[in-house]
């Protein structure tokens, strides 16, 4: 089962190949890496650990830790979320001002009297309001999404300062909440881990997550079939914002301030660039949140180890860009072999 | 000789469909009778996908009547045509690449393992694969992706789809088109295993007429968006059919000029 989740592109192996596999195990394993991707980026993840680890004994010391997991924690939640969306064709630019909001509006809730939990609620609905808009407007008018959530970018951004008035507000202390909602060190982790399986079990072993890449593999085919693509994608844009929103409250909770200029461009293209890094296609229809798990932590690892170097944050983008770009070659390098493979 | 007193599992009166100034259709009148295959002829443009995308549930006319069993009813959607036991196989097909052969037959009618929302791929992996056994499909494994079959292979996948899903009136949009004699007579001997079985009738879209003759009981010609022949195949010829175009090109030549 365990290995069941992480999801394929692969053709799976039947039972009775399982001894043949073995032996050849050593000889197949250039094919594996070339077809799974989330085999190949846990080598990268491990090549990275061990270079940090061997350039700064730091590296592996409980505060670095901890760094990296709450640098990686919110990529990987809006990621799980991109990623959806991502395969059913669609993008949001828009999630990293929701993050944004979301807090503000469960610390308004909590200003008017009313307790936090209702207003984690109200961040969360607010958050699904935004990506039902998102999903309405996309799919009724036919605009399309990287514009749409570009207007929602800017009009959510401008929703925040405008009700702040741009001022910073503390986090209620409720005790416990706090602790549950990433006061804790690794509550956001843990977070993270729990919505990236949980968002890799709906999309590999769900009727959602079948519909989800049916609709980006095939749009017209898929709604022929009788797939509702429409709400296959509104229903993602939905998902992607909830987690946007969700990652907001808890670094809001971790952060125990509350900023109008939270989140924004940096965390969603973060969070694409790891899906895109992690084998997840921009056309649609592949995907899946696990290698985009694999991928921010991939760019988590880079960051804090080189902020360990001593490296500038300048060289960090120069890499950032150059693994893009080679990783988007890679994709459409693999795509045609895959092809090639099939004939 | 087929009886003529077979009840018509399709009847349409009078149906006519325009998109803005266009008329699609503008006065069919067909029937299908059980355990048929009618091939539905005609120019491109004639009006013969727009006829079947209305029976599948996918477009509404603008007028006439349908009638499924002797009932009649209006198609409000694909999931309704479906219920009543009306399958299209697409022209694009409609199979989903990235997915492999037995979730593609599964798309939409998923099993589920129960009380769990979660997929029963063993169950649909099984049954997908004892199925397409059952009919002489042969494909290297139903885990394949879709992406990776051949055309002929991809198409016999889409008819068997919608055979297997009980559907009683299967609606084929050119399943020979884009293949070769070879991957064509798979799905010639699939059509005639269908009629054998004798469970669903079928309306084919075509334009090879020889084909249309070879594996069709009945034909019917579509041409500006109305029947101009229905006979059955022993009653026709290539001929004919070939002249009644000629024919419709002549008209068009001379309105040209």
């Amino acid at each position: 089962m365990a290995k069941d989740v992480l999801p394929s592109t692969a053709t799976p192996e039947a039972e009775p190949e399982k001894a043949r596999e073995r032996r050849s195990f050593w000889s197949r394993l250039p094919g594996i890496l070339l077809r799974r991707r989330e085999a190949s980026m846990l080598i990268v993840v491990i090549v990275l650990v061990v270079y940090f680890q061997s350039s700064n004994q730091a590296f592996f010391s409980q505060p670095n830790i901890r760094t990296i997991s709450q640098t990686v924690a919110p990529w990987a939640i809006i990621a799980a979320g991109e990623v959806m969306l991502l395969i059913c064709g669609e993008i949001d630019l828009s999630v990293g001002n929701v993050f944004a909001l979301a807090p503000f509006i469960m610390y308004f809730t909590y200003q008017a009297g009313l307790p936090i939990w209702v207003g984690i609620i109200c961040g969360l609905l607010v958050s699904a309001v935004v990506g039902l808009f998102n999903g309405l407007v996309t799919v009724l008018l036919k605009i399309p999404s990287f514009i749409t959530t570009l207007g929602t970018l800017f009009l959510l951004n401008g929703l925040t300062l405008v009700t702040s008035q741009g001022f910073p507000r503390l986090t209620p202390e409720v005790g416990v909440f706090n602790q549950i909602f990433g006061n804790s060190p690794y509550a956001e982790i843990l977070w993270a881990l729990a919505i990236v399986i949980l968002t890799q079990i709906v999309l590999s072993y769900t009727r959602w997550g079948l519909h989800t890449i049916a609709t980006g593999s095939n749009l017209l085919g898929a709604s022929e079939t009788g797939v509702n693509v429409n709400r296959v994608k509104i229903g993602n844009f939905m998902l992607c914002s909830v987690f946007g929103g969700f990652v907001g409250i808890l670094e809001a909770f971790r952060i125990t301030s509350i900023d109008p200029l939270a989140g924004g461009t940096a965390v969603m293209f973060m969070a694409v660039a790891g899906a895109v890094i992690g084998g997840t296609s921009l056309m649609g229809g592949l995907g899946t949140i696990v290698g985009a798990f694999l991928g921010t932590l991939v760019l988590a690892l880079l960051q804090e180890g080189f902020t360990l170097l001593g490296v500038s944050a300048f060289t960090f983008d120069l890499i950032l860009g150059g693994a893009i770009l080679i990783a988007m070659i890679l994709n459409v390098r693999l795509q045609l072999l895959r092809e090639a493979g099939r004939q | 000789m087929r009886e003529i007193q077979t009840a018509d599992v399709v009847r349409v009166e009078h149906i006519a469909k325009s998109y803005g100034a266009v008329k699609a259709l503008r006065d069919i009148n067909m029937h299908l009778r059980k355990g048929e295959v009618l091939g539905l002829v005609g120019d491109n443009g004639a009006g013969k996908s727009t006829m079947i995308k209305i029976l599948t549930g996918f477009v509404q006319p603008d007028d006439g009547k349908i009638f499924i069993n002797g009932q009649e009813v209006k198609l409000r959607s694909v999931t309704h045509a479906r219920s009543l036991g009306i399958e299209t196989v697409y022209q694009d097909l409609a199979l989903i690449n990235e997915l492999t052969v037995y979730h593609n037959i599964f798309l939409k009618r998923e099993k589920l393992l129960k009380p769990l929302p979660l997929l029963n791929n063993r169950a649909m992996r099984e049954q997908a694969r004892e199925y397409l056994k059952k009919i002489g499909v042969t494909i290297p494994s139903v885990d394949s992706l879709v992406a990776s079959l051949s055309g002929g292979q991809r198409q016999a996948i889409a008819i068997a789809r919608s055979v297997y899903s009980q559907a009683r009136i299967l609606l084929l949009d050119e399943p020979l088109a884009a293949m070769g004699a070879r991957e064509g007579a798979l799905i010639l001997d699939l059509i005639r295993k269908l009629k054998a079985d004798g469970e669903v009738s079928i309306i084919m879209i075509a334009h090879n007429y020889a084909q249309v003759l070879e594996i069709c009981d009945r034909v019917n010609m579509l041409q500006h968006g109305t029947i101009t022949l229905d006979k059955q195949v022993v009653d026709t010829s290539l001929g004919e059919l070939n002249e009644l175009v000629m024919r419709e090109y002549r008209i068009g030549a001379a309105n040209a000029q």
